[in-house]
Order: structure tokens, then sequence, then C-alpha cells
């Protein structure tokens, strides 16, 4: 537990729900306006698939982070964890 | 503007002596000092107030060494209520004139703050807002959109305060993808400005951070003055991603409040603000999930659709081609009927053979050899009696 309260650097952004729903969007949107041939359909109606489970999946298991944030002797933005 | 005065030289000067007439002198004096003053804040202690049925205001400014006339007229006065109290002390907002029928030096009033409601406040907030506003920052059209859909959220404020414990909950039940980033400060106390300026840089600096809030809870005047100082609201208005502000209740509204891209009325709000419900967030990914169904049935039917269509295409190819044939088929027969060796016999021609062979010449008929002699409608067995060579 001790290491959880050590200031850390701050991990690259997660993917965005907004990106993820965006990018939905546009499967959705190209299988229902364009002319595409069916593997192409297919395919994309997969990546649909894949991409509906993972937005569920965040939206349903997310915890909340919080940590605090300091700035490192060197510059840099650590974070600690809070509870 | 502000030239030296020539003592003998003037438009008032009377034609006879020279001399300034009084008109002039006081006129001059006013234009003078109209010129060399710009407006100014004054604090003074009132005096001798009276307020006439006009609505005018009259009263004398003063303090430990000096004393000077006052006039505020009824448009300003009508802003201050009530009407200020002898010995009050004051912050006003004054042009000094000369009013010439007197020859008399004073200060017209355009604003009024009691020192006792906060004037010292009052004046620097003003002061403040006058800055920000030459700078064009507090333009509605500098106001950003916050994001839809925020992954990184920075908070600036006390790690200890109920403000933070606030934007934890709203956040937590509404939004619990986000991650919270706080950049801790103190938010009230000697020098707190300095803090919460670095905090701010310091979130504002956090690796992709989507939107920052600040604030702190309710409190006293001077417990949420920070937030009122230009400093601080500078320091908001630099961060380059979007910013929310809640400072305190709904009627309080701080320097920081009109600088932010959004005014939250509280720490709460602002919270509720930034973030979307992940409710409404299930809904639009069920939506899309529909509409992805949707997009394959209809992409097969519209395959079906298609294949019936090539189905039919293709027989009626099929039946064109053997239309074509069985005509070719016609002609070729009679041009094979045309050339019929038996259309020919019919004509009255025949075909004499021996052993299958067709005897073409004289040197086949030797005296009694036999053949066939082929007639349009049957053979005739023959014997050659004799041949003779033609010619």
């Amino acid at each position: 537990m001790a290491d959880r309260k050590r200031a850390k650097a701050i991990p690259d952004v997660p993917v965005s729900f907004g990106t993820q729903l965006k990018k939905l969007e546009q499967i959705v949107r190209a299988l229902e306006d364009e002319d595409l041939d069916l593997d192409k359909a297919i395919e994309l109606f997969q990546e649909g698939i894949t991409g509906l489970k993972s937005a569920r999946a965040l939206l349903e298991e997310a915890e909340l982070t919080v940590r605090s944030v300091v700035e490192a002797a060197d510059g840099s933005i650590k974070g600690r964890d809070v509870d | 503007m502000g030239g030296e005065l020539d003592l003998f030289e003037g438009s008032g000067t009377r034609p006879e002596d020279g001399a300034w007439t009084i008109a002039a002198v006081t006129r001059r004096s006013r234009q003078l000092i109209e010129a060399g003053f710009k407006r100014l804040w004054v604090r003074g202690e009132v005096a001798n107030f009276k307020s006439y049925r006009s609505g005018h205001w009259y009263f004398t400014l003063r303090d430990a060494t000096a004393q000077v006339r006052c006039v505020m007229w009824r448009d300003d006065a009508r802003r201050v209520s009530p009407g200020p109290e002898e010995g009050l002390e004051v912050f006003v907002e004054v042009r000094p004139t000369v009013w010439e029928e007197r020859g008399e030096f004073r200060l017209h009033v355009k604003r009024m703050i009691p020192t006792t409601t906060g004037g010292v406040w009052e004046l620097q907030l003003q002061r403040a807002k006058e800055a920000l506003l030459k700078d064009g920052l507090l333009d509605p059209m500098r106001k950003r959109p916050l994001p839809v859909y925020p992954t990184r959220i920075g908070v600036v404020t006390s790690p200890d305060g109920a403000a933070f414990r606030d934007v934890l909950s709203v956040i937590r039940r509404r939004w619990p993808i986000a991650e919270v980033y706080l950049a801790p400060t103190r938010v009230q106390g000697e020098g707190v400005e300095v803090e919460i300026v670095a905090a701010l840089d310091l979130a504002n600096r956090i690796p992709g951070v989507d939107v920052i809030i600040v604030g702190r809870g309710g409190g006293s005047r001077e417990d949420l003055w920070a937030f009122n100082t230009e400093f601080v609201a500078r320091a908001v208005a630099a961060c380059t991603v979007p910013t929310v502000s809640g400072v305190g209740h709904e009627t309080d509204v701080t320097l920081t409040d009109l600088v932010a891209d959004l005014r939250a009325a509280t720490p709460s709000a602002a919270a509720e603000a930034v973030v979307p419900d992940v409710g409404s967030a299930t809904g639009s990914v069920g939506e899309l999930a529909q509409r992805l169904a949707r997009s394959l049935t209809r992409r097969a039917d519209l395959g079906r659709e298609r294949l019936e269509r090539t189905g039919d295409r293709l027989s009626s190819g099929i039946q064109n081609q053997v239309q074509r044939h069985q005509s070719r088929v016609t002609v070729l027969a009679g041009k094979l009927d045309a050339l019929s060796p038996l259309k020919v016999l019919s004509r009255g021609f025949a075909v004499p053979r021996a052993d299958g062979k067709v005897l073409r010449s004289v040197r086949n008929f030797a005296a009694g050899v036999s053949f066939t002699l082929t007639v349009a409608d049957g053979d005739v067995e023959a014997v050659s009696r004799a041949s003779e060579d033609t010619m």
C-alpha cells in the first residue's frame, strides 16, 4: 500500500470514451451510407462490435482514479494516488 | 492642453486695460484642471452631506490636513443607497473641476464605495476588472466549449476542503471513467494568490489534461478574496484548456468566475458541468449498437435483392443466346437445302456410280460395265453397251 502513495510519472491518457464513441459513429455511418462491398462491410461490422464491447466495458467497469500532482525537482509532474 | 498661463494675453482680457475678466479666469482654470487630471480614486471622510430635492448630493470630503467640496449628480447618486452618513470613510471615483460661477474648486463624484462595506476590496476589484477588460479577458467570445467526454480532469483547490470532496463525489457518481488530478493549494490566507497561481500552472501542465476546475467552498468575502485578484484571474485566463470556476455559493461572483470559460455557482455545480452522466453515455452506446445491427440487416437485404436481380439477368441472357443460335441454324439449313444434289437431280440430271464411285468419264464406261444410275426418285441398274470417245 505504501507503494501506491509514492509519486509516480503520470501515465499516458487512456483512449478516451469520446474517441471510442466517435470511431463507432464513423463505422456505423459508413455501413449506413456507403456502398461497400460485402467483405469490407463485414469487416467493419466486426470492428464495430469490438468497439461497442470495449465502450460498454469502459462504462461498466470504470472506477474513479484520483491523484494529487506535484512538481518534481527536474520540473516533471508526478502523481500520487489519493484514497 | 495644459499649456502655460499667459498672464498678459488671452481672449478673456479686457480691451481697455488688458486685465482678465473673472469669467475668463474661472473658465480657463476649469479647462486646465479638467485637462490636467484623469479620473481618480480618492479616499476621504464625508462631511456636511446634503441631499437636495433635485436628487443631487453636495458634501465635503476631508482628511486630517485638507478638504474639498464635492458634488454627485442625481444619476450617479441614485446608484448609491442609502446616502453616506456624516463621518463615513469612502472611496470615490472623481473628476476634479472648477465651478465657474463660484470660482470654486471641487470634485465631480461618479462612484462612491463606503470602506465599511469592503471599500478597499471593491476598489481593488474595480481596478482589476478594468485591467482585465482592457486586455479583452472578459470578452465572452473568448469562452471555449468544454469537452463532452473528459478523461483527465485537473482540479485546483485545497485537498482538505469540502469543495474537493464535493467535486469527487459528483464525478464518482456521474463519470467514474474520469481521472481526477488534484493540484493542491491553500485557498485562503496571507499570500495565497501565489499558491493558487502556481497550482493553476501545474494543473495546466498535466499531460493530457482536458479541463480544469478551480474553486473553493463558501466563506466570507475575505476568505474568497484570492479569487478576486487580478493575479489569479490572469492565471485562469492563461490556461490552455477550458476552465470552470466554482467559488463559494450561488451569490458569490468573483473575478475568476468572469474569466473562466464557464462559471458554476458552486464547486459541485462545476463538477456537474464538466462531466456527462454515465447513464446518458450508455444510452448513446446503445443507440449506436442498434444502428450497427440495422445497418447489417439492411446490407443483407440489399445483397439478396442484388442476387435476385443477377439471376434474372442471367436467365434472360441465356434465352437470347438460344434464340440467336436457332435462327442461325435455320439460315444454314436453307443454304444446305439449296446446295443438295437431290435438287439438281430433280431438274433431270442423273448420277452414274459403280463401286461407290461416280463415273465421270467415257473411259469408265467400257462395254459391258455395270453401274447404278441415280435419278431424282431412285436408282436404276444399267449396263454400258459401248462407249466412244467424245471428241
